[in-house]
C-alpha cells in the first residue's frame, strides 16, 4: 500500500494536465532515451553480424585471442551489480535509506547503491586490464601487430589472417562503447549518490533518480549479456 | 540541346524511355490536376469580406477515392517496372551468349580488359586498353565490373545503363548496343577530385569492324 | 494536491529576474532556445547558400575566375578559378550544411522547441536543461563542421553522404582532418537531436494542457512528434556509422575497407537506414506547419484531420523500409531492389492524401493571402513536383538512367527548397510576432515571395532537362563531356537564375532583421488563429501561462456556425462547452 502512494506522489505533474502515460517525466524520458540507445547498439551489433557473415573467411575462435574466463568473471560481476541495483531500488521504495543496520541485519539504499557503483567500477577496471593485456599481446583494433604473439597465431593458421582485422575492429568498437556506457553509468550514479542519496534526498515518496538510473543500469547490463554471447562465446 | 532523352543506343533503352514516358503521363496528369486545382481554388475562393468559408471537416468518400487511385496506380506501376527491372538487372538477366569484357575502375580511369581473339576472359590472349570501350553492335555484352579503390559508377547515357563499381565486389552488368557510333562513358559516383574527368570513349562497331579492331588491338596496337 | 503543485509553478512564471546570461545565452526557456536555433541555423543557411553560389559559378562558367574569388587562398581558388578539390569540398559542405545545420534545425530545433509547449499548453519542455544542452551541442557540431575549411587539406571531400571507402581513406579523398571533423561534428549533432527528441516526445506525451487530447493536437505538433520519434531512432544509427567511419580513418579499423574484409556497401546501408527517415525529418514538420497555415489562410477546418494524422504516421513508418531506393545501382541484390521499389512507390499514397487534403481545405474556403499562406500554397505546389519526380527514380529501370544525375538534384531541391524552405518562410513570418512581438513587413514579404518563387523555378526546373540528358551530379566541369557541351547555355542560365535567387533572399534577411526593431507592433492574435499560443501576449512571456488554458475543441474550428467570427480558439469556452474531465492523478 505504502508503495502505491509513493508512486502517486512521484508522478505528480507540476500543473493540471491532460492524461498522458501514467509515468513521470524522468522515467518516460529514460525509456525514450533507451529506445535510442537500442538503435545505437543495433547499428554496431548489426554491422558486426553483416561483417561476420560476409567475411572473406572463417572468424577467429574467441578463446584463441581473448581471455574468456576473465571476461566471464567480469560478466558475473556486472550481473551482480544489477542485483544490487534492484536491492537499492527495493530498499528506497520501502523507505530504507540507511547504509547498514545490524539488528536485524539489513542493507539500505546507501549500501546497495554504493555496491552497484563499486561493481560497475570494477567491471570497467577489469575491462581496462583486459584491453591492456590484449594490446600487449598484439591484438589491436586494426588486427594483429607485427611480430607479436597474436601475429604468430595468425602465421601458424590458428587465427585466420583474412578476418583478424575485422575481428579487432568489431571487438574493440562494440566492447569499447559498452564500456563507455558503463563508465557513464558509474559517473552518473556516483553523482546521484553524493548529491542525493548521501544527503537524504531520497525517500519512499521520491526515489525517481534511483529508479531512472536503475533502468539505464539494467539496459547496459542486458547489452553486455548480448555482447558477451556474440563476441566471446560464439 | 535536346529537350528529351538522348539517342536510344541499346536494346533496353526503348523500354526505359517508354517507362519514363508512361510515368511522365501519369505524373503529368497528377501535376495538372493539382496545379490547376490549386490555381482555380486560389482564384475562385479568394477571400471576400462578409463571406464565411464552408464549414466541413472532410469527406470520407473523397478521401477514399484519392487514396485508392494513387494506390492502384502505384502498385500497377510497381509491377510494370519490376517486369523490366528483372529483365534488365535481375540476377539471371545476363544473356548466356553475352560477350565478356572486364572493366576495372580506378581513380581516375577505366581499365578495360578484352578477352582477345578466343573470346574468353582469363586467358593468355587477354589485353587491356585504357579508357576505350569497344563493343560489337547487336550482340549482348556483359561487363565484369570491379574497382581498385573507391566506388565508381559505370554510366553510358546512350545505353541507359548504370552500375556502381564497388571495391571488393565483382558485379556483372550487361547491355546490347544497337546503333554503331562513338559515345561517352562517364563516372556517375563521386570518386575523388578527378571524378569529373573520369571519362572514356565508347565505340560501337559493326561485327566486321569489331573483329578487325580486335585483331589489330590483340597484336598490341591499341594498348593504352 | 494538484492545485498546490500548480500554484507553486505559477509563482515564478512571470517574475523574470534572471540575469542577461541566463535569459538569452544559457537559457532553459524553450522559446529562447528556439530563437537561438533560429539565428544559428539561418546563419548556416547563409553559409550553405554561399557555397552553392560558388558551385553555380563553376558550373555556369567553368574555368573562369570567380568575381571576388581572389580572396580565397590558392589552395582553393588560385586567381579566383576554383580548383576541382575545392569544388568537391563545396559539394560536400553545401549538402552537409543545408541538411544537418540549416533545414533540420530550422524545422526541428526552432519549431519543435518554440511550438510544442506553446501549442499543447505547457509551461516549458519536460527537461529544460537537456534542451539547452541540445542547442549547445548542435552549435558545437556546426562550428566543428565549419572548422573543416580551416584545417590542413581543407574540408571533407566525399559528399554529404560520405560514401566509404572514399571517405575512410585520406590517401583516396585527399582530405584528412576535414573528413574526421565531419564525423566528430555529426556525433555531436546526433547527440543534440537525440536530446531534443526525447524532450519533445516526453513533453507531448505527458505535459499537455487539460482538454488537449491526442486528436485535438494541431498537425504541426503531430508532425513534430512523429519527427521526434524518427530522429530519436535514426540519429543513433548515424552516430554508430560515423563512429565506425572515424575509427576507420584514425585507429585503423576495417569496417568499410574491402581490402581487409570490410564492406563498402555497409556504410551505404547504415547511412541510408538513417538517411531516409532523415529525409522525412526534413519534410514532415514542414507539412505540419503548412497544414496549420493553410487551414488558417482558408478560414476552414483542415480537410480530413484524422487521415492527415494517419498519413504522417504512415509516411514515417514507410520511411524505415525504403532506404534501399538510394542504392538501386549500388550492386545490392536486385531482388531487394524490387521490394524497395514497391515500398517506395507506396509512400506516394500518404503523400497524395496529404496533398489532396490540403486542396480540400482550400476548396470553398475564404482564402486570405497573407505571406505565410502564399508560402504555404507554394509549398503544396512545389512539393507536388518534388513528390512526382520521385516516382521516376522509384521505378528502378528509369532510375538506372537518372540515378546520380541532375534529375535527382532537381528532385531533392524541389522537396527541400520548394518544400521545406517555402514552408519555413511561411512559418517564420507566421510565428515571428509570437517570438519577437513585431510583425514582419507584409508588402516586402510578398515581394520576397514572388521573386523567390519565380527564380526558384528558373533554377531548379531546368535541372530536370539536364538530368534527362544524363548530366552527372557532383562533376566539376561538365564541358569535359562532349554530350554535355550543348547544355552549357542551360547551365549558364541556371547559374544566373541561382545568383538572382540568392540575391533576393536579401529582402527576406532585411525584412527579418529590420522588423525586429522597426516592425509593426504585433497584436496578440494577428492571424486570428485558434492555437493556444495566441492566447498569450506577443512576445510570449517566460513560463508561458500563469495557469495553462483549458482546451475545449480541436485547433481548426474556422468558420464554425457556433460563433459569428470565422475563428474559434481552442481555449475559448462557449456556454455549451463542458470542462474536460480532470484526470485524477492515477496510481498503478
Amino acid at each position: 500500500m505504502a508503495h502505491a502512494t509513493a508512486t502517486v506522489d512521484m508522478m505528480h505533474p507540476p500543473a493540471p494536465a491532460e492524461r498522458g502515460l501514467d509515468v513521470y517525466n524522468n522515467k518516460l524520458g529514460m525509456w525514450v532515451f533507451l529506445a535510442s540507445e537500442v538503435m545505437f547498439f543495433t547499428a554496431l551489433i548489426g554491422s558486426y553480424i553483416i561483417l561476420r557473415f560476409g567475411a572473406p573467411g572463417p572468424w577467429a575462435p574467441p578463446a584463441k585471442v581473448l581471455n574468456v574466463p576473465v571476461t566471464a568473471f567480469n560478466t558475473f560481476l556486472l550481473i551482480c551489480s544489477s542485483v544490487t541495483m534492484v536491492k537499492a531500488y527495493a530498499a528506497v521504495a520501502d523507505g530504507e535509506t540507511h547504509f547498514l543496520r545490524f539488528r536485524p541485519f539489513s542493507g539500505g539504499l546507501k549500501f546497495w547503491m554504493l555496491a552497484t557503483i563499486i561493481g560497475g567500477a570494477m567491471f570497467v577496471g577489469v575491462q581496462a586490464y583486459e584491453y591492456t593485456h590484449l594490446v600487449h599481446h598484439g591484438f589491436l583494433p586494426s588486427g594483429a601487430r607485427e611480430g607479436s604473439e597474436v601475429a604468430e597465431l595468425v602465421a601458424s593458421g590458428v587465427v585466420p589472417a583474412a578476418t583478424i582485422g575485422l575481428y579487432g575492429s568489431t571487438f574493440y568498437t562494440m566492447t569499447g562503447f559498452h564500456g563507455f556506457h558503463v563508465t557513464c553509468g558509474v559517473i552518473s550514479m556516483t553523482y546521484l549518490y553524493v548529491t542525493k542519496a548521501l544527503r537524504g534526498k531520497y525517500s519512499r515518496h521520491d526515489y525517481r533518480g534511483v529508479e531512472v538510473i536503475g533502468l539505464y543500469w539494467h539496459f547496459v547490463d542486458l547489452v553486455w549479456i548480448i555482447l558477451f554471447t556474440i563476441v566471446y562465446l560464439i | 540541346m535536346h529537350w528529351w532523352l538522348p539517342l536510344k543506343g541499346s536494346t533496353f533503352a526503348g523500354e526505359i524511355d517508354g517507362l519514363f514516358l508512361a510515368i511522365l503521363i501519369i505524373t503529368g496528369i497528377a501535376f495538372v490536376i493539382v496545379e490547376a486545382g490549386l490555381l482555380w481554388f486560389v482564384v475562385k475562393y479568394r477571400g471576400r469580406p462578409g463571406r464565411k468559408a464552408y464549414y466541413t471537416h472532410g469527406s470520407t468518400r473523397a478521401e477514399v477515392i484519392w487514396t485508392a487511385i494513387p494506390a492502384v496506380t502505384m502498385v500497377a506501376l510497381g509491377l510494370i517496372s519490376n517486369h523490366y527491372w528483372v529483365k534488365i538487372k535481375g540476377r539471371n538477366s545476363v544473356p548466356p551468349n553475352a560477350y565478356p569484357i572486364a572493366i576495372h575502375a580506378k581513380q581516375f580511369e577505366w581499365q578495360v580488359t578484352y578477352p582477345g581473339p578466343d573470346g574468353q576472359l582469363g586467358t593468355a590472349d587477354d589485353f587491356e586498353v585504357r579508357n576505350q570501350l569497344h563493343v560489337p553492335v547487336g550482340r549482348p555484352v556483359v561487363v565484369h565490373l570491379t574497382s581498385e579503390d573507391v566506388i565508381h559508377s559505370f554510366f553510358v547515357p546512350v545505353f541507359r545503363v548504370k552500375q556502381d563499381a564497388v571495391p571488393g565486389m565483382n558485379i556483372n552488368v550487361w547491355f546490347q548496343a544497337t546503333v554503331p557510333g562513338t559515345y561517352e562513358l562517364g563516372c556517375a559516383e563521386l570518386c575523388g577530385l578527378g571524378h569529373y574527368r573520369m571519362r572514356a570513349q565508347v565505340f560501337v562497331h559493326t561485327q566486321e569492324e569489331f573483329d578487325a579492331w580486335m585483331k589489330q588491338a590483340a597484336k598490341g596496337g591499341a594498348t593504352s | 494536491m494538484t492545485t498546490v503543485a500548480a500554484t507553486s509553478h505559477v509563482a515564478h512564471a512571470h517574475h523574470d529576474d534572471r540575469s542577461f546570461l541566463r535569459k538569452y545565452i544559457f537559457s532553459t526557456d524553450h522559446k529562447i532556445i528556439g530563437i537561438q536555433f533560429l539565428f544559428v541555423s539561418l546563419f548556416f543557411l547563409l553559409v550553405g547558400g554561399l557555397l552553392a553560389m560558388q558551385m553555380r559559378w563553376q558550373l555556369g562558367f567553368p574555368g573562369k575566375p570567380m568575381p571576388g574569388g581572389g580572396i580565397l587562398p590558392d589552395t582553393m581558388a588560385p586567381g579566383g578559378v576554383l580548383l576541382p578539390e575545392y569544388y568537391i569540398q563545396l559539394v560536400t559542405m553545401h549538402g552537409t550544411f543545408m541538411v544537418f545545420f540549416a533545414i533540420m534545425p530550422l524545422l526541428v530545433g526552432v519549431y519543435a522547441n518554440f511550438l510544442i509547449p506553446l501549442k499543447i499548453g505547457a509551461h516549458d519542455m519536460a527537461f529544460p536543461r537537456i534542451n539547452m544542452a541540445s542547442f549547445w551541442s548542435a552549435l558545437l557540431a556546426g562550428l566543428i563542421m565549419l572548422a573543416g575549411f580551416f584545417v590542413p587539406d581543407g574540408a571533407p571531400r566525399a559528399g554529404w553522404t560520405s560514401y566509404a571507402p572514399l571517405s575512410a581513406r585520406p590517401d583516396l579523398s585527399g582530405a584528412s582532418y576535414g573528413q574526421m571533423l565531419w564525423c566528430v561534428s555529426l556525433v555531436f549533432l546526433g547527440l543534440s537531436s537525440i536530446l531534443g527528441s526525447l524532450n519533445y516526445i516526453t513533453t507531448i506525451i505527458n505535459n499537455r494542457a487539460p482538454g488537449m487530447t491526442w486528436f485535438r493536437m494541431p498537425l504541426s505538433v503531430w508532425s513534430l512528434f512523429i519527427t521526434a520519434i524518427l530522429g530519436l531512432l535514426a540519429l543513433p544509427v548515424l552516430s554508430g556509422a560515423v563512429i565506425m567511419l572515424l575509427f576507420d580513418q584514425t585507429i585503423g579499423t576495417h569496417f568499410f575497407d574491402p581490402v581487409a574484409g570490410g564492406q563498402a556497401l555497409l556504410w551505404q546501408h547504415l547511412f541510408w537506414f538513417f538517411g531516409h527517415p532523415e529525409v522525412y525529418i526534413l519534410i514532415l514538420p514542414a507539412m505540419g506547419m503548412v497544414s496549420d497555415i493553410i487551414s488558417n489562410g482558408s478560414r476552414k477546418p483542415i480537410f480530413g484531420y484524422h487521415s492527415m494524422v494517419f498519413a504522417i504516421v504512415a509516411i514515417a513508418f514507410l520511411g524505415w523500409i525504403v532506404w534501399g531506393h538510394h542504392m538501386f545501382m549500388s550492386g545490392m541484390n536486385p531482388t531487394l531492389g524490387s521490394s524497395f521499389m514497391v515500398s517506395t512507390l507506396i509512400i506516394a499514397v500518404p503523400s497524395a492524401i496529404k496533398t489532396f487534403n490540403w486542396m480540400g481545405t482550400m476548396w470553398r474556403g475564404n482564402l486570405r493571402f497573407h505571406v505565410p499562406m502564399l508560402n504555404a500554397v507554394a509549398f503544396v505546389a512545389m512539393f507536388v513536383i518534388g513528390g512526382l519526380s520521385g516516382i521516376y527514380m522509384a521505378a528502378t529501370p528509369v532510375d538506372m538512367f537518372i540515378h546520380d544525375t541532375y534529375f535527382i538534384v532537381a528532385h531533392l531541391h524541389y522537396v527541400l527548397f520548394g518544400g521545406s524552405l517555402f514552408a519555413l518562410f511561411g512559418a517564420i513570418t507566421y510565428w515571428y510576432p509570437k517570438m519577437f512581438g513585431k510583425l514582419m513587413s507584409e508588402p516586402w514579404g510578398k515581394v520576397h515571395f514572388w521573386l523567390t518563387f519565380v527564380f526558384y523555378n528558373l533554377v531548379f526546373f531546368p535541372m530536370h532537362t539536364l538530368g534527362m540528358a544524363g548530366h552527372m551530379r557532383r562533376i566539376y566541369d561538365p564541358t569535359q563531356y562532349d554530350f554535355l557541351k550543348p547544355y552549357q547555355p542551360l547551365n549558364e542560365f541556371i547559374s544566373i537564375s541561382a545568383f538572382a535567387l540568392f540575391a533576393v533572399q536579401a529582402i527576406f534577411a532585411l525584412n527579418f532583421i529590420l522588423s525586429l526593431k522597426w516592425g509593426k507592433k504585433a497584436p496578440q492574435n494577428p492571424w486570428e488563429d485558434n492555437g493556444l499560443e495566441w492566447s498569450l501576449p506577443a512576445p510570449a512571456p517566460h513560463g508561458n501561462w500563469e495557469t495553462v488554458p483549458t482546451v475545449y475543441r480541436g485547433p481548426y474550428e474556422f468558420s464554425s456556425p457556433q460563433v459569428p467570427e470565422d475563428y474559434l480558439p481552442q481555449y475559448r469556452k462557449l456556454p455549451t462547452d463542458r470542462e474536460p474531465a480532470r484526470t485524477p492523478v492515477a496510481g498503478h
